[in-house]
């Protein structure tokens, strides 16, 4: 736990999107997400309008665009499969650069690929924005259920002493002249992962006597209640009701 | 694999948002039924452990390497409710906090990966365990197959999801072959490390695995050298049941999905190289890293498979299937609460 509760994608940073609410942020980007991907994808020009929303905002927050365009990478697997799409997908064909492509397909990736693309690009906009507890209060004050919400605490906090005690695990593995280098070794690796669930289950144990010792009955005493003014709400749903704007713009044209 | 937005539509993701939330909730009150107040920071760590499993990384040959997805293990080490819970909870911090996973994918996410991969295994393993003889080696073996077939079926389930709301209309054969074929051959890999998983934890620690407990035989004292039952220590909640019921149900699953699942493997002439590929795929990934040749193989794969047989009879049997394996483990599960309440 000595490294902070930061997670990795946080940019630690003064600005009006870090300061508001984390429920009004998380409600800002799901009815962004929910917006983005229940317009027609014939409307090339709304996505692109999405897309300049999206950097007003991460400007606003003062995320440096190569922070942002590094974290997309996380979708490339997903380019690949629509990349795939234009030649496998049946229907009307056109050929471009001598390549025969089919129509339906390239719509079908360009629409994975715009949408996804927005939604990861909103994903990591509120997550560089907004603190892990936050985050986690903002899912509570969702009304997410308040147990899930523990949990999700509990995985965070202990997420970063699980992977350490891996890590540890794996430098005596290695100290000792292991070296993974195929299926002959999965007994080995297995054998750790079996170790790391029975020392994650101890801990569990011992810290729930911690807790029970410390009073703790089955619910958490929220002492840091998040509110949101009003104008807090409105200048988080700025987002989102452009959005909605520009969707319907988009299904009337 | 987590699906980003865009790929499914609106309304078929809204309803599996509606499905992983009801089974969220249904497993949040089996879960706190089971574990009490302990449940937060058991599930918690448990969360935190599968989290971390997914990144130890098992290398396949040449390079590739491949690491568990973890349902089936969570399933069988800490029981199906529990499981669930963790799954879905791993996927949402993943969804929030590493943008991996669309936010309005969240319950197809959940829906694929948590609840349909832990429920069929977890009802498959529990079948496998009551016919085998009781010894921990089948519980070993029971684990090997459940983790074999939830793979695919996690597969096959999202092909469903495909079929009736995807946004492209990729030709359903094409989608399921290469899925499930893919699949099949990833669930091999799996299935082989959540089977020495659990066994190194049962050899350690068979108390803690929940598939496990009816495998401790009951302590006996010698008292003037006689054998005598000791005084039961807290008896422990779970098992028990109707035997026979489970026993029907957990045999028609495993009959059922085997046959499904040796159709496709035998359907898929090259195991190795697509192993390695996928593999590869999947550590590529996991790490975020930009991913390069493998997805290439990946395409063709893709565009290759068509060649395996499929198609919409293959779905509905999937469908039907996976209604048989639920639905079996639903009315045991309802049994056992009703005689639970009754008693």
């Amino acid at each position: 736990m000595g490294a902070g509760h930061a997670h990795k994608l946080y940019r630690h940073a003064h600005s009006p999107v870090h300061e508001l609410p984390p429920h009004t942020k998380l409600a800002a980007v799901l009815g962004f997400v929910v917006v983005v991907v229940s317009t027609p994808r014939e409307a090339v020009w709304a996505f692109g309008l999405y897309a300049v929303l999206l950097a007003a905002v991460a400007a606003k927050a003062r995320v440096p665009a190569g922070f942002l365009l590094k974290r997309l990478l996380i979708e490339i697997p997903f380019v690949a499969f629509a990349l795939l799409m234009p030649f496998v997908v049946p229907g009307q064909q056109t050929t471009v650069l001598g390549v025969s492509l089919s129509v339906p397909g390239l719509w079908g990736a360009w629409n994975v690929l715009a949408k996804g693309t927005l939604g990861v690009a909103a994903s990591v906009l509120l997550a560089s924005t907004t603190e892990l507890r936050a985050l986690l209060l903002g899912l509570q004050r969702l009304k997410l259920p308040p147990l899930l919400v523990q949990i999700a605490s509990f995985m965070i906090r202990y997420g970063d002493v699980i992977t350490d005690e891996m890590r540890r695990m794996s430098v005596a593995r290695r100290s000792r002249g292991f070296e993974a280098k195929g299926v002959r070794h999965w007994g080995v690796l297995a054998k750790s992962a079996g170790a790391l669930f029975i020392r994650s289950y101890e801990r569990g144990e011992r810290v729930h006597l911690a807790m029970v010792s410390r009073g703790y009955a089955g619910t958490m005493p929220v002492i840091d209640e998040v509110t949101a003014t009003r104008a807090q709400w409105a200048r988080a749903a700025a987002l989102p009701l452009t959005a909605l704007l520009i969707c319907l713009l988009g299904r009337t044209l | 694999m987590h699906v980003p937005d865009g790929f499914i539509n609106a309304p078929v993701s809204a309803a599996a948002g509606v499905v992983a939330a009801g089974a969220v909730a249904v497993s949040l009150r089996g879960a706190r039924r089971e574990l009490d107040e302990r449940t937060a920071p058991l599930a918690g760590l448990v969360a935190a452990f599968i989290f971390a499993v997914q990144m130890l990384n098992f290398p396949v040959a040449a390079g590739t390497s491949g690491h568990l997805l973890g349902g089936a293990l969570a399933a069988i080490l800490v029981g199906p409710w529990t499981g669930v819970l963790c799954i879905a909870v791993v996927l949402l911090m993943q969804g929030i906090l590493f943008a991996d996973g669309g936010l309005t994918a969240l319950g197809v996410n959940i829906t694929v990966m948590g609840v349909v991969t832990v429920v069929v295994a977890y009802a498959l393993f529990r079948g496998l365990v009551l016919v085998l003889p009781r010894t921990r080696r089948s519980v070993t073996v029971a684990s090997f197959a459940a983790a074999l077939v939830s793979v695919p079926a996690a597969a096959a389930a999202f092909t469903l999801l495909y079929a009736v709301g995807g946004t492209t209309d990729v030709p359903l054969s094409k989608v399921l072959t290469a899925m499930v074929g893919v699949h099949v051959l990833i669930g091999i890999g799996e299935a082989v490390i959540t089977m020495l998983t659990v066994g190194a934890v049962v050899a350690v620690r068979p108390d803690l695995v929940y598939g496990a407990r009816g495998l401790t035989a009951p302590l006996k004292l010698r008292v003037g050298g006689e054998l005598v039952d000791a005084a039961p220590a807290a008896p422990a909640t779970a098992p028990a049941g109707s035997p026979k019921k489970l026993w029907i149900g957990g045999l028609v699953t495993a009959l059922v999905l085997a046959g499904f699942v040796s159709f496709y493997a035998s359907a898929s002439p090259d195991g190795l190289e697509k192993v390695a590929a996928d593999k590869g795929i999947d550590s590529k990934v996991e790490d975020h890293a930009a991913a390069d040749s493998p997805l290439a193989d990946y395409g063709v794969k893709g565009v290759e498979a068509p060649r395996l047989s499929g198609g919409l009879a293959g779905v509905i049997g999937v469908g039907a299937t996976l209604a048989v394996g639920t639905g079996a483990f639903w009315v045991v599960r309802r049994r056992r609460t009703h005689s639970e309440t009754a008693a």
